[in-house]
């Protein structure tokens, strides 16, 4: 049957070239690349209008155009805009990683001007705008204690409020609480400092305090938790809406509570993976300046107690000393810059390296 | 049904009378666990209204006696006799300084997204995707010590040659001295809020169906139309959910701001002159020098700013809600 057709219509044999659309020479776009920095060097540089940097915006831009230009009229008008997309989307990536680079170049190099073992042990008592030494032993412990506070605070109550959502929740609180811990991410830091200033600061520790308000470490953790609050009620529910149904079910039918299910079972199972929200949420309390700075106040000393007297951390350490008109300030702040990222990163590096174990999330 | 054999029988029970139910205790242990969490899942309600009543209760005294309208009046005088304060300036560079970040980093982020997700090699993507998430986690004091101490040099020439070549255009008519301002503030919080944007949509994108990509290429879709019909539709709950977690992060931002920005009370569109204030920033800087009054004023500002992070926060979670039930997408 096919040899009949063949022979009644003339047969047309399609070559290789004439099946594949027309491409552009894969030398095409280097090709553009030169004449848009040529092009783009005669205009700015040549007239004097800018200096290298505009130049190589211009470049930039002329090779954007170029190929896509380029690419239209000879491939078509779809796969020049296909080159366009491409391009733009990998310059975003160049354009975003100069900025982030620097911060992080910066920071290494700055930061290890002052690292070290006297500045990691020394406080900033007695230490005057014109001396070289000091360091930030009191704003680790600070950290320390604070975020550590917070994470005895925030833990249970989110672990216990993520159960509540998923496993008992129905109907219209389990609603309205699912809404505002989503919105509740959304807050901003100095609200929540204004808030425990509002309330634990001015309102409950004058009771205890003979009518003076008290800045304490441990009003920066109770800022620091409603931060963290919402993070860990988000990840526990997401990774205990993970655990199967089938393991649940296993258990009521042996008889086992409710509550000795979820206990025993269900957030075993979820264990590694709310683990890692919990961390992650500390990472990024830990990192924060501006409940610290309005309800622990700061404090050159030494200060273990988290309950009695002002108190400093890392973060408002950095911001003080970016302050402070002294030749010295800026490698101290730089270090402790880095000892904070150093911290807050260890705590997000193992948070990942947990999650990339948890069989549950793959 | 058919095959009974081999499963043991409840033992209380005899042939026929199946087991009774435990009863329901009211103090047992099951109504105490349940209790227990149904108490702390309420307390992020408790949070929230607690947030909102006291800082009502403390803002109420400032509010009672400034003398100056608290919505128009530009200038902070809140520790005079009588207090003259308002939130115009700082709640307008608040809105003002973000939504330029957010133009900013967006289109970037979504791009880097995108390379990470669909274009870049795997073998480069994942490391790559693992330093955007770690530096979402880097403390936004740092990046603004590094914008006021390195970053202002190359935005100085930037606000030079704006002002030279658009010079003509309001926003960038200052003649300088160029050095903390608007543009500063908002290109720092765009590089912060950029790993944010970028983690959150990367993770939405990585999630498109792959049928749904296979099929726009087996219809003869190039790459970008791939992007365009399946990938970004599929993602767009995700998108508006991730920008906007960026702009309460913006509007949010303290430090990074309280560091870069030039502290000026007044509303202005000027982007490149010495200026700019935000609700954050004037909070943190304000706050040391504050009196009783002043400290309550602070926290009037704190509350506009509260109220201002509700409302986007809200609308986000609402479109989010509503746009998960018709995509299927999760967000």
């Amino acid at each position: 049957m096919t040899a009949q057709v063949d022979t009644e219509r003339p047969v047309v044999i399609a070559s290789g070239d004439q099946l594949k659309a027309k491409r552009l020479p894969t030398w095409a776009p280097v090709a553009v690349a030169a004449a848009a920095i040529v092009l783009a060097a005669g205009l700015v540089m040549g007239t004097g209008w800018g200096g290298p940097v505009l130049t190589g915006v211009v470049a930039a831009v002329l090779f954007i155009v170029g190929l896509g230009v380029a690419g239209g009229v000879v491939e078509g008008r779809r796969a020049g805009s296909n080159r366009v997309a491409t391009t733009l989307i990998y310059s975003a990536f160049l354009l975003a990683l100069a900025p982030l680079l620097s911060v992080a170049f910066v920071l290494v190099t700055k930061g290890f001007e002052r690292l070290d073992g006297n500045f990691l042990g020394t406080s900033m008592k007695n230490i005057s705008a014109f001396d070289a030494n000091g360091g930030a032993y009191h704003a680790i412990i600070g950290t320390l204690e604070q975020a550590g506070i917070a994470t005895l605070i925030t833990v249970p109550l989110g672990i216990a409020g993520a159960i509540y959502i998923v496993e008992y929740g129905r109907g219209f609180l389990a609603n309205a609480i699912r809404f505002f811990v989503d919105v509740m991410t959304g807050i901003p830091s100095i609200v929540a400092g204004l808030f425990i200033l509002s309330f634990w600061v001015f309102v409950v520790t004058p009771i205890f305090n003979d009518g003076r308000p008290g800045y304490s470490g441990f009003a920066a953790a109770l800022a620091l938790s409603v931060l963290m609050l919402p993070t860990v009620v988000r990840s526990t529910e997401e990774m205990l809406r993970l655990v199967p149904g089938a393991l649940r079910e296993g258990a009521y039918a042996l008889g086992i509570p409710k509550w000795k299910t979820i206990m025993k079972i269900v957030l075993p199972t979820a264990g590694p993976g709310i683990v890692t929200g919990c961390m992650l949420a500390v990472a990024r309390a830990a990192g924060e300046t501006a409940p610290v700075l309005l309800v622990a106040g700061g404090n050159p000393a030494i200060n273990f107690s988290p309950f009695s007297d002002n108190q400093s951390s890392l973060s408002l350490y950095v911001f003080e000393q970016a302050g402070v008109a002294s030749q010295y300030a800026p490698a101290r702040a730089w270090a402790a810059a880095l000892t904070l990222v150093v911290i807050v990163l260890t705590l997000t590096v193992l948070a990942k390296l947990l999650a990339r174990r948890n069989k549950l999330a793959r | 049904m058919a095959t009974t054999t081999g499963v043991p029988s409840p033992p209380a029970a005899g042939p026929g009378e199946g087991g009774s139910l435990p009863r329901k205790r009211p103090l047992g242990a099951e109504m105490l666990f349940r209790g227990t969490t149904t108490a702390a899942g309420t307390m992020v309600l408790v949070i929230i209204v607690a947030i909102a009543v006291f800082l009502i209760w403390q803002a109420v005294p400032a509010l009672t006696d400034n003398d100056a309208n608290f919505l128009t009046e530009e200038n902070w005088y809140a520790n005079d006799n009588p207090p003259r304060f308002g939130i115009a300036a700082t709640a307008f560079g608040t809105v003002l300084t973000a939504v330029i970040a957010l133009l900013l980093a967006v289109p970037v982020a979504l791009g880097i997204a995108l390379c990470l997700s669909h274009y870049a090699p795997k073998r480069v993507a994942t490391p790559l995707g693992f330093i955007i998430d770690l530096l979402a986690a880097v403390p936004s004091v740092v990046f603004g010590l590094w914008g006021r101490d390195y970053f202002f040099e190359p935005v100085q020439g930037l606000s030079r040659f704006l002002h030279e070549n658009l010079g003509w255009l309001p926003i960038f008519g200052s003649e300088g001295p160029y050095g903390k301002s608007v543009l500063l503030g908002s290109i720092v919080l765009a590089i912060m809020i950029l790993p944010i944007v970028t983690s959150l949509s990367r993770e939405v994108f990585m999630q498109t169906p792959a049928q749904n990509e296979e099929a726009a290429l087996a219809l003869g879709a190039t790459k970008w139309e791939m992007i365009r019909t399946a990938v970004l539709p599929f993602g767009r709950p995700g998108i508006i959910a991730s920008v906007m977690l960026g702009l309460g992060r913006a509007l949010g931002e303290t430090i990074a701001l309280a560091l870069t920005l030039g502290g000026v009370y007044k509303v202005s569109f000027d982007l490149i002159g010495p200026g700019g204030t935000s609700i954050a920033a004037n909070i943190a800087t304000r706050f040391g020098e504050a009196n009783e009054v002043g400290r309550s004023a602070l926290i009037a500002s704190g509350l506009v700013l509260f109220a201002i992070t509700l409302v986007v926060n809200m609308i986000a979670r609402a479109i989010v809600y509503r746009r998960r039930e018709f995509v299927g997408g999760s967000a």
